[in-house]
């Protein structure tokens, strides 16, 4: 016990950090940080939080379309929650499923464009010469595209690549893919502006008199020095990649009706906009803004909070 | 004597902070003549640039004028709003901050900012402003003024840019100018030629100095009279040459003792142990006290004489006197 | 200087011949061009002569050549879709999203950097900070959703303005304008405010951040100390230096915009060339995907140049060494 009481856990340090002191004072960073968790774990859960699988053709009933929230159906008397869409769907089933794809597109295409950028950013900062020029060179042209551009006309390409009747069930990789790609740039500029710093390093020059490989270089001491820059565009980045992916989605470019994501869902409401059946519209439009806020406002705060030179 | 130009009494800024209140200018007096430089030197924190920057009312937020006066030829100006302030700047006091690469607008021609400043407070046309612009630069010896009024600051090696800076700080003729630092930012071989020059315009326009710095050697070769500061306070006022051959206050010893100065001859030079203390944590009594090699019980327990006037000199309760200063602190 | 803005314009060119070899890869190998263009009955002797007409039969880089060739004179080939030239119908729909992007860029401009320099001028005001907090939860909605929230308020609610279309147009020349009927304006409030909105945004809070540490040099200091008035202070000597940085922001959100017009025309189905792009990326359309790529492309360097030399005529530091400081 005694023990313990001279040495503080390690969870005991992590609280008494500055930085779990920042957080448990921005009610910003709690309020997102808790609405984030939220809709991830009901995202994550669907299949046992939602009351209906609504890719489930057997348990659809088309007389339950258009039925509004928490109001018996005027022909099955059922009710539910949020309502139902035009073919009987229950909406909330169908935004915990949808937001399941747009948190997955979400998290995936930020997970490919980091371990892309960050590779890139290695490479092009520690081999440096022709490779770095190129790398770089691609990341300017691109820069000056806006990403959600780079998105859909990835998007345009790999659907002409892809026969008909597949187009739907690449959908999905394909958006992850497009947004992947559009996103990148970022992770390897930084990473490239800190590889260029720690490569001239005595550290490092020492590890490369001792013979270790340009591999084991980068991976053990270049990049847990850029780990914290790149932990805030990764935030940053998820907030856009949700929106980017949403976009796509509404634009009709993106996840399909079969495997509708927030954006789809947003797209199928704007239908109802005028004639009345606002709630198929109204609840994944709130959730989506809600998920994005959140996921942005967090990103900023970390921005904040960690403080790197970003840029 | 002529009435002073500028007179400043009792002046107190402070800062709110969270842990109370900081008093970075604490109770200063002193006045300055017509054509007479007076320089106010002192370690940095210790509050004489805070001084002017209360003169003109260019304090930033939350620092303050707590209390005290500063009167301009006998009209008091510490009380003015904003508006009515911003008629004495420029016009009636004229100021020159330290870093002259950074002082200038890198967009606009310098004449453009001259002809600015003329026409705001001399309400003369734009023709005779530009005359007045080429004429200020001139007067601080920028050749062939005609010909770089339409220059841009980077065209400017840094010497002409405090010269340019001071041309502008002195085109609408005011009677008072502050020099916070003016030299510090330059090579050796141009600080003399600046202070050369802050001291013709002195004597030629009857105009009055407060030159802030840090090197007691600008102080010597430049100043009529000198104001030491340490921690807020005045240590030390009176003519510069009295100062540096007896001063009376051990902190303005240890400065001399520690500061190679031409007219004191060759010897060692002896640094004052410790630093100046930061402004929230000062000690009771004196605040030099901790360092002070002369220290007593009431230097401990009693802050310092307050100077009122000339007259006082020294605000130390045992003052030195020629014998023990010549002895130095060793 | 000059040799500067040679080597800019090189560059510049270099990326448009890239792009344009991006465009041509897809022209020319994503899906079969003779596949798109004949229906299911033809001929083995068709689909030569298509080969030889289209020029697919010779090497890659002449092929390459000819397709840049024909690009710079306007000629994008045929539309898969409608079967009619891309040019005609890009040029049909053009007047409608340059109509809508002009009216949002300056929009965003006008009230993005006067809201900017309102919030840093009154940095610690109450108004600034409401407009302030709002841009943040601004920044963070998709486009997409502020069109359809404004189509609710402003449409399906109050039925003050349209919700779809452009409203009547007057045709001039071959320019179709809404600016000239009353129902052309109107259609143009709510798309041009959701297209405007986020760049707006962006460009005030950048200008509020530029100013706040332009408001901190020494040179504002000095204006003060001159006596100068907080007019002269603020628009002359601090918002000149802040456009310096703002410029290529600035830049760079206008091009954006007419790419963010995709969006907004797909929310308010107005007929630009942004709706026309998507509907290409739906049906695979690829001479109008490569032209709208094209043209794009040609419009983001174009811009970007002229941002680089709008440099050198507001800032003089740059006039001397001819390089980015």
């Amino acid at each position: 016990m005694s023990d313990a009481a001279h040495e503080p856990s390690r969870l005991a340090k992590m609280l008494d950090s500055d930085f779990a002191y920042k957080f448990r004072t921005s009610p910003v960073a709690m309020v997102s940080t808790a609405v984030t968790l939220l809709l991830v774990l009901a995202a994550i859960f669907a299949p046992l939080i939602a009351p209906l699988d609504p890719f489930n053709p057997a348990s659809l009933n088309l007389m339950n379309g258009f039925t509004p929230p928490s109001t018996p159906n005027q022909f099955t008397g059922e009710s539910f929650l949020l309502g139902t869409d035009d073919q009987g769907r229950d909406v909330y089933s169908t935004i915990l499923y949808g937001m399941r794809i747009s948190l997955f597109v979400g998290f995936a295409a930020v997970a490919f464009a980091m371990v892309l950028g960050i590779s890139l950013g290695l490479i092009a900062g520690y081999v440096g010469g022709w490779t770095e020029t190129i790398i770089m060179r691609i990341a300017d042209v691109q820069l000056t595209f806006p990403s959600i551009l780079v998105a859909m006309l990835i998007t345009g390409v790999a659907k002409g690549f892809t026969p008909v009747e597949y187009r739907d069930s690449m959908a999905i990789i394909v958006l992850i893919v497009a947004i992947g790609l559009s996103d990148w740039v970022q992770f390897a500029r930084v990473v490239r502006g800190s590889t260029l710093v720690e490569k001239n390093k005595e550290y490092v020059q020492a590890a490369r008199l001792i013979g270790r490989s340009p591999f084991t270089i980068m991976l053990k001491h270049i990049l847990p020095n850029v780990l914290s820059p790149v932990l805030v565009i990764a935030t940053i980045s998820l907030a856009l990649a949700i929106i980017a992916e949403a976009t796509l989605s509404f634009l009709g470019v993106g996840a399909p009706p079969t495997q509708p994501s927030l954006g789809t869902l947003i797209r199928i409401g704007q239908g109802y906009l005028y004639s009345g059946e606002w709630w198929i519209l109204f609840f994944p439009a709130v959730t989506l803004l809600a998920l994005a806020l959140a996921v942005n406002l967090l990103g900023d705060w970390l921005r904040d909070a960690l403080n790197p030179k970003l840029r | 004597m002529s009435q002073p130009v500028l007179s400043v009494r009792d002046l107190i800024v402070e800062i709110p902070t969270r842990h109370g209140l900081l008093k970075p200018v604490d109770g200063v007096s002193y006045d300055i003549s017509p054509g007479e430089i007076l320089g106010v030197v002192g370690e940095s924190g210790a509050g004489k640039s805070m001084t002017g920057n209360a003169v003109i009312g260019l304090l930033d937020r939350p620092a303050r004028i707590a209390s005290g006066g500063i009167y301009l030829n006998g009209e008091r100006i510490d009380n003015l709003s904003l508006a009515q302030l911003r008629r004495y700047r420029g016009k009636q006091i004229g100021m020159v901050f330290q870093d002259p690469l950074t002082s200038l607008n890198p967009l606009l021609p310098i004449g453009d900012q001259l002809t600015e400043t003329i026409q705001e407070h001399l309400g003369v046309s734009g023709g005779e402003a530009h005359n007045r612009a080429v004429a200020a630069l001139d007067e601080v010896g920028i050749p062939a003024a005609k010909e770089r009024i339409g220059s841009y600051p980077h065209e400017f090696s840094g010497g002409m840019r405090q010269r340019v800076v001071i041309a502008l700080a002195l085109c609408a003729e005011p009677s008072l100018l502050i020099a916070d630092e003016p030299t510090t930012a330059l090579d050796v071989s141009v600080q003399a030629q600046i202070t050369s020059l802050l001291k013709r315009l002195c004597r030629e326009r009857g105009m009055a100095v407060m030159l802030v710095t840090h090197d007691m050697g600008v102080i010597a070769e430049t100043a009529d009279r000198v104001a030491v500061m340490y921690a807020g306070k005045l240590a030390e006022l009176g003519p510069v040459r009295e100062v540096i051959t007896s001063p009376r206050h051990p902190y303005t010893d240890g400065l001399m003792g520690s500061t190679p100065l031409a007219s004191k001859g060759k010897r060692r030079l002896h640094q004052i142990p410790g630093n100046m203390p930061r402004l929230g944590q000062l000690p009771d009594g004196c605040a030099f006290h901790p360092r002070c090699p002369y220290t007593q019980d009431r230097c401990k327990a009693d802050p310092g004489p307050r100077l009122k006037t000339c007259d006082g000199r020294a605000a130390c309760w045992f003052p030195l006197d020629g014998a023990q200063a010549a002895k130095g602190v060793a | 200087m000059i040799a500067y803005v040679i080597r800019r314009v090189f560059q510049s060119f270099v990326v448009l011949l890239v792009v344009g070899l991006v465009a041509f890869s897809m022209f020319r190998f994503v899906g079969d061009p003779i596949d798109n263009m004949l229906g299911q009955e033809r001929t083995q002797a068709d689909v030569e002569r298509l080969r030889t007409t289209l020029g697919l039969d010779q090497p890659f880089p002449v092929q390459y050549a000819k397709f840049l060739a024909n690009a710079a004179q306007g000629n994008f080939g045929v539309s898969y879709r409608q079967g009619r030239p891309v040019a005609t119908i890009i040029s049909e729909r053009a007047p409608a999203t340059l109509e809508l992007a002009l009216v949002s860029g300056t929009l965003a401009l006008v009230v993005g950097i006067g809201l900017g320099v309102f919030t840093a001028i009154r940095r610690n005001g109450v108004a600034s900070n409401v407009i302030m907090t709002t841009s943040l939860i601004g920044v963070s909605l998709p486009t997409f959703l502020i069109g359809i929230l404004l189509i609710y308020v402003f449409s399906v609610s109050l039925g003050w303005l349209p919700s779809f279309g452009r409203g009547e147009t007057t045709q001039i020349g071959g320019w179709s304008t809404g600016f000239l009927t009353a129902s052309g304006l109107k259609a143009l409030i709510l798309p041009s405010i959701t297209l405007g909105l986020y760049q707006m945004t962006l460009i005030m809070r950048l200008v509020r951040s530029e100013m706040l540490e332009v408001l901190r040099q020494d040179y504002i200091r000095f204006a003060r100390a001159r006596g100068l008035r907080e007019r002269s202070v603020n628009f002359r000597h601090a918002l000149k230096n802040t456009m310096v940085p703002v410029i290529t922001v600035v830049g760079l959100q206008l091009g954006a915009i007419i790419a963010f017009a995709i969006i907004t025309e797909t929310v308010f189905q107005w007929p630009g060339v942004g709706l026309l792009f998507i509907n290409a990326i739906q049906f695979v359309d690829i001479p109008v995907m490569a032209a709208y790529l094209m043209l794009i492309s040609v419009m983001f360097v174009g811009i970007n140049l002229i941002v680089d030399l709008l440099y050198f005529a507001i800032d003089p530091r740059l006039r001397i060494d001819g390089r980015h400081a």
